[in-house]
């Protein structure tokens, strides 16, 4: 039998071989790692289990009936990350380009039903030269195989991409379905038509950093939701995200034992509001002491700054941040800053994880740039996606909370659960000044009365008192109690439950 | 005794006079700026009144106001602290006058040391040591060359008004002092309104070192021993001691009893400082006497026990000194590091802003060593642009100059401080500089051992190997704890064998359990017993080395942390064998080329961008005008080039090292 036991070890041998050391010296001289060893770094040690891995490709034209590499250019199966499974994808670029082929997309399909079924999240680690050309619609065929069970799953299991070399043409849409993508810088490009197609039809010349690198995708598109700097780091941060998700929609979040004490006092955040209301400070710096461990993985970090959204502890439970950033943008919403935060509502809500918004809002931003993009459209995803988020949800106001901006920043009409305001808050229409010019536009010639109106103004409205005569707002709260107040806030809404009207789905303005 | 006195200052030095007067039973009232509406002083006190606007000119040095405050409040005595009002001697006139008492010298005596020429003249007619010089006023350039030779090359040009450098000259021969006369003089006028220059010797390898008085109104004088101030960095005393490790008792004496003399021929009744500079034959000369308390009088007070804004107050209220020379004793050696709001990494550049973390060591006496620190901020505190950028004066105290070093060395490794650029690396490595520790110093020593500033410090072997046994026990504790997250299925099996990266190096490590804390080998080495309380989250560290306890600060970074120790700042990652072996294939990234980018220095609002895509621009022009905290800062190109693309535009606000243009 030993003969038998030699022979397994020698197929695996080659499988682990993939595209050959050639190939596999070319991959480490651009900086990548094999998909293996990606695997190595993102899973706990030992615990990946693989599938598939003498699966081989069915093609027979253009001599390919010649070249076969056991596994066919994705290794799959799973593993665990902190003893939480995963099941996990990873494209092997040293097999023919990593290209897709009817069999590699099968082996991907396969674990993704194994995901939805058993309720474990997926990762796919992209690295990929595209279809398989030899393969010509069978290739098309297993991608949208791969999409359709994107679809099926996405709002099932946490679906995370991880871009770590080209991603082009049709195959940039399974990323973009998932609920995260990530990239490593320099070593990564997604775009749909890649820099040659777009000189030959729009004479435009660009490469393909600028067009799908990294830097592109995080800060322009906000096709990408984070870069890392390689491939070490993007894995290794991965492994710090996923301790924040939970395995699937039908779980609670995960909580992580924490030694920071839920009534943990902090008194900086009663000097943190400047004096000057028109003087921005960092809403970071709210987050981090609120948070366990000022531990705040942010999502988007680089695109649409002037709203913060990502993942914090409170109490070793995970809970999702969005907060207004008056360091940009005064902290309005814009198009921009009202679709990323739409979408981490939506994921939040999609995945019981609570959600604390933070607001400090003057507004929405005015403009025919605005208007013309569809911020009414656009402004109405963040509205929508909070309205029908049944998730816990709290919110504190910090300062500002004006006009409509107030409604859609999670205020209580929307079904808020608590709603909290700090003492420096503001809640109105509109500020002072703007305010008396409409209600005063008589007086408006002499400045000595403005002033006085304004006053008086700022005296009756600017503050959380008008809110809270109506219950709009439950509680005026120290500053330097909100982690205390927030963390128990959301023990007390442990226990929520919502009935919602029987639909099929909502109509979000996409 | 007063039954409650005025605090004419801020910072620190407010909050340290209150501390005394409270323990005194003195009631204390605080001024207070626009700026300063919420600092820690005006918590303080008892009262506080308001009195302006935030530059100290609208404020803190108007007399007026603080007449005004202590007729409303009813306060008897004004403590003017050091800086603003505390050596004009028109203010203590004015007090005089309404019947409030100064806590300082008299109007006499602030006068006669006001001014360097004077004071020098009678400091030589008291038999104090002066520095061979001319003193009459100098007719011009032919006169000066004359005198400069008879004291004898190399002579200091100086102005009789001056301070801080400024119309400061030195000449090492006739055609320097022909030329520095010239310049001295004219930057004098326009500096400081007043020509008037003299000439002295100049001192080869000097040392600062200072004779600190108190003497009361009843004729009695003693000096407490002295200070070194020879730790400087463009005049301005970064780390202060005493006693001094350069004086004998003989030096010291003669200096003391000079210093006396000194201040009984002013009928000096408070606490005054007399400075010398100390050339390297122990030759003392006197510099000039400071009619106030010291910044870094707390060494003082930790060698001799006393507490001097106390006695201060005491001699103010005509109290006779409760001590005689005879008393007066060195216990121990203190050193004072000034923490400052400034960043070393950034040539020494001023920075303001929040305070986002401040968390000084525990003031302390354990074991013969006391930790004190002074100062006026709390977390969440601004740093303002209006003031002086120290934010607290660190001071440890202990039976030996060495242990006292290494007590700061520590102290500072335990002192969080975020949110703003700060000295405090620095310090801390200042406090293992050789030559420090060795006590050979002059007031050139930061100057000559940091000709290019400062930059990061490299960490050495015995530093790579403490850093990576901390990180291994760090990386443990927080892997150990992840392991526990809930809906953890599968037992992770992570083995005892690390690899830990830090700085360049790699270190090989091996975890073992101990029964109590956990062992770790190095490189194959004997097992070091680690313990620590650090939970997972903790910004610092006090990790236990074979029993001698470390303190970092730490920051998650991923693979591993961010450690910050004795001036040292490195990224350490703790990994698995195959990880590191993996993370070995990562390519080296070049730090990007920012030399063809205009970055912004500051965080800041644009004002307005002043060229357009493809200007050809030359060197020192205007390029964009980026306001911070009010101020508006012209940005200038460094070279000649063309502007290739402009990237913010006007009403942008930045944060530093934000991409404003780019040049081809």
């Amino acid at each position: 039998m030993q003969d038998i036991l030699e022979k397994l070890e020698a197929r695996r041998a080659e499988a682990r071989l993939g595209g050959g050391q050639k190939r596999i010296d070319a991959q480490h001289g651009k900086g990548k790692l094999t998909a293996r060893e990606r695997l190595d770094v993102l899973l706990d040690e030992g615990s990946f289990e693989e599938y598939d891995m003498y699966k081989a490709h069915r093609c027979a034209d253009f001599g390919m009936e010649a070249q076969q590499f056991p596994g066919d250019g994705v290794i799959t199966g799973w593993g665990t990350i902190n003893g939480r499974p995963t099941y996990v994808f990873s494209q092997d670029f040293t097999v023919f380009g990593g290209s897709l082929s009817e069999t590699h997309a099968e082996k991907i399909c396969k674990i993704m039903d194994l995901a939805v079924q058993n309720g474990a999240p997926v990762i796919g680690l992209n690295d990929s030269g595209g279809a398989r050309i030899q393969e010509g619609v069978a290739s098309l065929g297993g991608y949208a195989e791969v999409f359709w069970r994107n679809v099926q799953a996405s709002g099932v299991i946490p679906q995370i991409s991880v871009i770590m070399g080209p991603c082009a043409g049709g195959a940039v849409y399974s990323p973009a379905m998932t609920d995260f993508i990530y990239m490593v810088k320099d070593t990564s490009y997604m775009f749909v038509t890649g820099p040659d197609v777009v000189k030959t039809v729009t004479n435009e010349i660009v490469s393909a950093e600028e067009l799908g690198g990294a830097s592109t995708h995080t800060k322009k598109s906000s096709v990408a939701d984070g870069a890392f700097e390689n491939d070490v780091e993007a894995l290794i941060e991965i492994r710090r995200m996923f301790d924040f998700l939970p395995l699937s929609s039908r779980e609670k979040p995960p909580v992580l034992p924490t030694a920071d004490r839920p009534d943990r006092i902090e008194m900086a955040l009663d000097t943190i509001i400047p004096d000057n209301p028109n003087k921005p400070y960092d809403m970071h710096e709210v987050i981090a002491r609120v948070a366990d461990e000022a531990d705040f993985f942010e999502v988007q970090k680089d695109h649409a700054k002037n709203i913060l959204c990502g993942f914090i502890r409170l109490n070793g439970s995970t809970v999702g941040v969005v907060a207004n950033q008056p360091m940009v943008l005064a902290g309005c919403l814009d198009i921009d800053s009202a679709k990323k935060a739409g979408r981490f509502v939506r994921f939040c809500d999609a995945f019981n994880i609570p959600i604390l918004t933070l607001v400090d809002v003057p507004g929405f931003l005015p403009g025919t740039a605005q208007e013309y993009g569809g911020i009414i459209k656009h402004g109405a995803k963040l509205l929508f996606a909070y309205a029908e988020a049944t998730v816990p949800k709290v919110t504190v106001i910090t300062r500002k909370a004006y006009g409509g901006a107030y409604d859609v920043m999670s205020s209580k009409h929307i079904r808020a659960d608590v709603n909290y305001a700090w003492p420096t808050a503001q809640i109105a229409v509109m500020g002072a000044k703007g305010a008396t010019e409409i209600l005063y536009r008589s007086e408006l010639g002499d400045p000595e009365k403005i002033a006085a109106r304004t006053k008086e103004y700022e005296d009756n409205f600017a503050n959380p008192f008008k809110a809270a005569e109506r219950g709009f707002i439950d509680e005026v709260i120290m500053p330097h109690s909100t982690r205390r107040r927030v963390i128990r806030a959301f023990e007390m809404l442990k226990t929520k439950e919502v009935h919602q009207p029987k639909k099929k789905h909502d109509n979000i303005p996409l | 005794m007063f039954k409650k006195i005025l605090i004419a200052n801020r910072g620190e030095i407010a909050c340290r006079v209150m501390k005394t007067a409270q323990k005194m039973g003195i009631k204390t009232v605080a001024v207070y700026s626009d700026a300063d509406r919420d600092a820690e002083h005006v918590k303080m006190a008892d009262e506080a009144v308001h009195i302006g606007a935030p530059p100290a000119a609208q404020s803190y040095l108007l007399p007026d106001k603080i007449i005004e405050a202590c007729k409303q409040t009813g306060a008897e005595a004004v403590h003017p602290g050091y800086g603003f009002l505390s050596e004009r001697a028109s203010f203590c006139e004015a007090l005089e006058k309404e019947g409030i008492i100064f806590i300082g010298p008299k109007v006499k005596a602030i006068e006669a040391m006001g001014d360097k020429i004077t004071s020098k003249k009678i400091a030589a007619e008291a038999g104090v040591s002066t520095v061979p010089g001319y003193m009459g006023l100098i007719d011009d350039a032919e006169h000066a060359v004359k005198i400069s030779k008879e004291i004898g090359y190399p002579v200091m040009i100086k102005a009789s008004a001056g301070g801080g450098g400024k119309g400061m000259r030195i000449a090492w021969n006739d055609e320097e002092a022909l030329e520095g006369f010239a310049r001295s003089k004219s930057e004098a006028a326009s500096s400081f309104g007043d020509d008037r220059i003299f000439i002295e010797k100049f001192i080869v390898e000097p040392r600062h070192i200072e004779i600190q008085l108190l003497g009361d109104g009843h004729g009695n004088v003693v000096y407490l021993n002295e200070r070194e101030c020879s730790v400087q960095r463009r005049n301005q005393k970064v780390v202060e001691e005493a006693p001094s490790p350069f004086l004998d008792e003989k030096t010291r004496k003669a200096m003391g009893e000079q210093s006396v003399a000194l201040a009984k021929a002013v009928d000096y009744q408070s606490a005054g400082t007399v400075e010398f500079i100390v050339d390297k034959d122990r030759n003392f000369y006197f510099l000039e006497m400071n009619t106030r308390l010291q910044v870094e009088h707390p060494v003082t007070e930790l060698i001799t026990g006393l507490d001097l804004v106390e006695l201060m107050i005491r001699v103010a209220a005509g109290e006779k000194l409760p001590i005689a020379q005879k008393d007066v004793t060195i216990n121990g050696w203190a050193v004072e590091s000034r923490l400052y709001a400034e960043d070393p990494y950034r040539n020494f550049l001023p920075s303001i802003g929040r305070l986002t973390r401040y968390r000084p060591p525990q003031e302390e006496t354990k074991g013969g060593i006391t930790v004190r620190n002074d100062t006026g901020v709390t977390e969440g505190s601004e740093i303002s642009m209006y003031y002086d950028p120290m934010i607290a004066k660190l001071c440890t105290h202990a039976p030996t100059r060495l242990e006292a070093v290494d007590a700061m060395a520590d102290a500072l490794d335990r002192f969080e401080v975020e949110g703003i650029g700060h000295n405090l690396p620095f310090l801390s490595a200042l406090m293992q500089h050789p030559r420090w520790r060795e006590g050979r110093l002059s007031t050139g020593f930061i100057a000559e051992e940091y000709p290019e500033g400062f930059g990061p410090v490299a960490p050495d072997a015995e530093s790579v190997q403490r850093f990576a046994a901390a990180a291994v026990v760090l990386s443990k504790i927080a892997a150990d704890r992840n392991a526990h997250i809930s809906g953890s299925r599968f037992p992770t099996a992570a083995g005892g064998k690390k690899v830990v990266l830090v700085a360049g190096h790699t270190v090989k490590a091996e975890i073992s359990p101990l029964s109590t804390g956990i062992g770790v080998s190095l490189e194959g080495g004997p097992v070091l017993q680690v313990e620590t309380t650090w939970q997972p989250g903790n910004p610092l560290a006090v990790v236990v080395i074979e029993g001698k306890p470390v303190a970092l600060k730490v920051q998650p970074a991923p693979g591993g942390f961010r450690m910050r120790q004795r001036g040292i700042d490195v990224k350490v990652q703790v990994l698995s064998p195959r990880v590191a072996e993996l993370a070995a294939l990562m390519p080296e990234k070049a730090p990007p080329d920012t030399s063809n980018l205009l970055l912004c220095p500051m965080p800041g609002l644009i004002t307005s961008v002043l060229v357009k895509e493809g200007d050809e621009v030359q060197e020192g022009q205007a390029l964009a005008i980026v306001e911070a905290m009010k101020m508006e800062n012209m940005l200038r190109a460094e070279k000649r080039a063309k502007v290739s693309k402009v990237l913010a535009k006007p009403g942008a606000s930045l944060a530093v090292d934000d991409v404003i243009m780019e040049f081809a």
